[in-house]
């Protein structure tokens, strides 16, 4: 799975290094955080639920049972069942696979167009970085969801479409710190040294400028990650994603709410599930920015 | 001053215009037909296509924005789709409500966000900060929708203490916007903790503390007020959080505001409501930020914006 190969990734971008060299330290810097590895160690349990979740599920997520209707958690049926008797546990289990399945593509394809943005812009300047700004501002002019609402209200709703939406909603943000972590490098030496011995500038881009934006990116793509499935969740939650039956934590929450007063652990687990994902990828991506000693705010 | 807050007004109308192009064109580009939505499912082709004329659905696209635009700047956004209203009358009804909410929002957002930052940075690496850190990437982890349901719960259900929606008084606006600033509370907490840290490095703060002043009078007094300058203009960014966070909690809450309004357009394909709405939206956004640069040069007399 690609999102795993993003911290391979960087250890061989800096391994090249001596003996102190920036990988070991980060290892080192990050190791000393309790609450990091315990976000690692989380992160790393969602994705093997993500991969085997769906094999380990007790019963099927969207089969309905009339005779286990609303149950409440219990030995067989450990978060309970919902309204059509279906079991929770094993609904939020293959929720796990669609929450991080459209965390993970936003984001990386946000990134992955927002990387080519920023670096371009940052490296051509001019007219170019001039017309990238002012798109983004234009994406910038919808604050928060309203961005993933207007593209869902064109595309029409359904899960495909939050993915594209959550990550357009990314691009412009990408965009801006890779253009500013361009900037900054442009004018380094060693960049001088590329461009005097003749290199091409599409070299430049990606074997000098791109290598020295991939910390910030990861920190960044890590908190994305966190906030693009609280995103996608409240679209499902809206009507605007996930479709019944489906076994999205947003929808289910949608579902539940009508029970709150009978029910409440309907609504309960799969709010739960959100907020760990969530807090995972969050501390997860501190616990990066911390140890790869970078100033960021967010 | 006045020639800054002139160039940013001037500046945010292209920004604006593209805005408005891009909403439309995209609307009116995507398969679906509105004629047929609006005349129903039973009518006849005669009838979808004097609905399409009525519209001005048949006119040439561009002919179609200009009609559009020149209207909308007058204060027309056309007639909703789905209750054959103005647009401008059902907008600027629930304009006020999701005002109210977004502004005690974010008093709850400041004052909680205050408190526990300036808790976290007095207390550094001892327990209270590392909780009140916790709490605050909690926070910002925490699903508003959830948040409200979790709320309603205790609070409407179980204690029976506040409504569990609508609106009317006070006591409706409590639970939104307790739901609706805590995301905020928590950006404000980190970054109040953070700025006071360094704040408190200051060599001001340790000549006060050296002539004798109480460590209370240092922090609040001197360290705060310096720490704040940055926080201020987080703060502010975090207004079009609230912006689009409300479009959740209002569904959440049935409260009666632009964000519900949002929500039923989209689900019915109302065009003009979408573009005035998105439209408006994006204004609000760009006023407040401008709003926010100028109160950052106001706060921090090092920042000349003439220049």
């Amino acid at each position: 799975m690609s999102q795993t190969q993003v911290p391979v990734g960087t250890a061989s971008v800096s391994k090249k290094a001596s003996v102190d060299s920036p990988w070991r330290r980060f290892i080192r810097r990050f190791r000393r955080q309790r609450l990091g590895m315990v976000a690692l160690g989380v992160v790393a349990l969602l994705l093997l639920l993500m991969a085997i979740g769906p094999a380990i599920s007790p019963f099927d997520p969207t089969e309905p049972d009339y005779d286990a209707v609303m149950e409440v958690p219990s030995a067989k049926h450990w978060f309970g069942t919902d309204d059509f008797g279906r079991d929770i546990f094993s609904r939020v289990l293959n929720g796990t696979r669609i929450s991080l399945a459209v965390g993970l593509c936003s984001v990386f394809g946000g990134a992955l167009i927002g990387m080519f943005f920023g670096l371009t812009a940052g490296y051509y300047g001019g007219k170019y970085d001039g017309l990238v700004m002012r798109a983004c501002d234009v994406l910038f002019a919808f604050p928060g969801i309203l961005l993933a609402i207007a593209i869902i209200a064109i595309l029409g709703p359904g899960l495909p479409n939050v993915v594209i939406a959550v990550a357009v909603f990314s691009v412009p943000i990408f965009i801006r710190i890779v253009r500013g972590e361009t900037l900054a490098l442009k004018n380094k030496t060693y960049i001088e040294a590329a461009r005097a011995t003749g290199l091409r500038d599409r070299e430049i881009i990606w074997r000098h400028l791109f290598p020295g934006t991939i910390s910030v990116v990861l920190v960044y793509l890590t908190m994305r990650i966190g906030s693009a499935i609280l995103i996608a969740a409240s679209l499902s939650f809206l009507g605007m994603g996930a479709q019944p039956p489906t076994p999205e934590w947003g929808a289910m929450l949608s579902s539940g709410r009508d029970y709150l007063t009978t029910a409440p652990h309907v609504a309960m687990f799969p709010g739960l599930a959100i907020l760990v994902t969530c807090l995972g990828f969050n501390l997860l991506g501190d616990a990066l920015r911390d140890a790869l000693d970078r100033k960021l705010t967010d | 001053m006045l020639v800054y807050i002139g160039r940013r007004l001037v500046g945010m109308v292209p920004i604006l215009l593209v805005v408005a192009v891009v909403i439309f064109m995209f609307l009116h580009l995507i398969p679906g037909d509105p004629a047929r939505l609006i005349a129903g499912t039973e009518a006849s082709l005669q009838d979808v296509e004097n609905v399409r004329q009525s519209l001005g659905l048949d006119l040439p696209i561009w002919k179609q924005f200009w009609l559009f635009f020149s209207r909308a700047i007058q204060g027309d956004f056309g007639m909703s789709y789905r209750t054959h209203q103005p647009v401008f009358a059902m907008i600027s009804e629930r304009f006020w409500p999701t005002l109210e909410l977004a502004f005690w929002s974010m008093i709850w957002a400041i004052v909680a966000g205050l408190a526990l930052g300036v808790v976290a940075a007095t207390r550094r690496g001892k327990w209270a900060d590392n909780l009140a850190m916790f709490g605050s990437v909690t926070g910002i982890s925490m699903p508003s929708f959830w948040l409200g349901l979790l709320l309603i719960e205790l609070f409407a259900v179980q204690l029976g203490w506040l409504p569990s929606g609508g609106s009317g008084g006070f006591k409706y606006v409590i639970l939104p916007a307790i739901t609706l600033g805590s995301g905020v509370a928590a950006v404000i907490a980190r970054f109040t903790r953070n700025s006071l840290l360094e704040t408190l490095r200051e060599d001001y703060v340790r000549t006060a503390r050296a002539k004798g002043a109480r460590e209370r009078v240092v922090v609040w007094s001197h360290a705060l007020r310096n720490a704040l300058i940055p926080v201020v203009t987080m703060t502010g960014l975090q207004f079009g959080f609230l912006l689009g966070g409300s479009v959740v909690v209002e569904a959440v809450f049935t409260w009666p505001g632009m964000g519900r309004l949002l929500i039923d357009a989209v689900n019915f394909r109302d065009y003009p409501v979408i573009q005035a709405e998105m439209l408006l939206f994006a204004l609000e956004f760009m006023v407040i930020n401008m709003v926010v640069d100028v109160l950052y040069a106001v706060l921090n007399p090092q920042i000349r914006l003439d220049r």
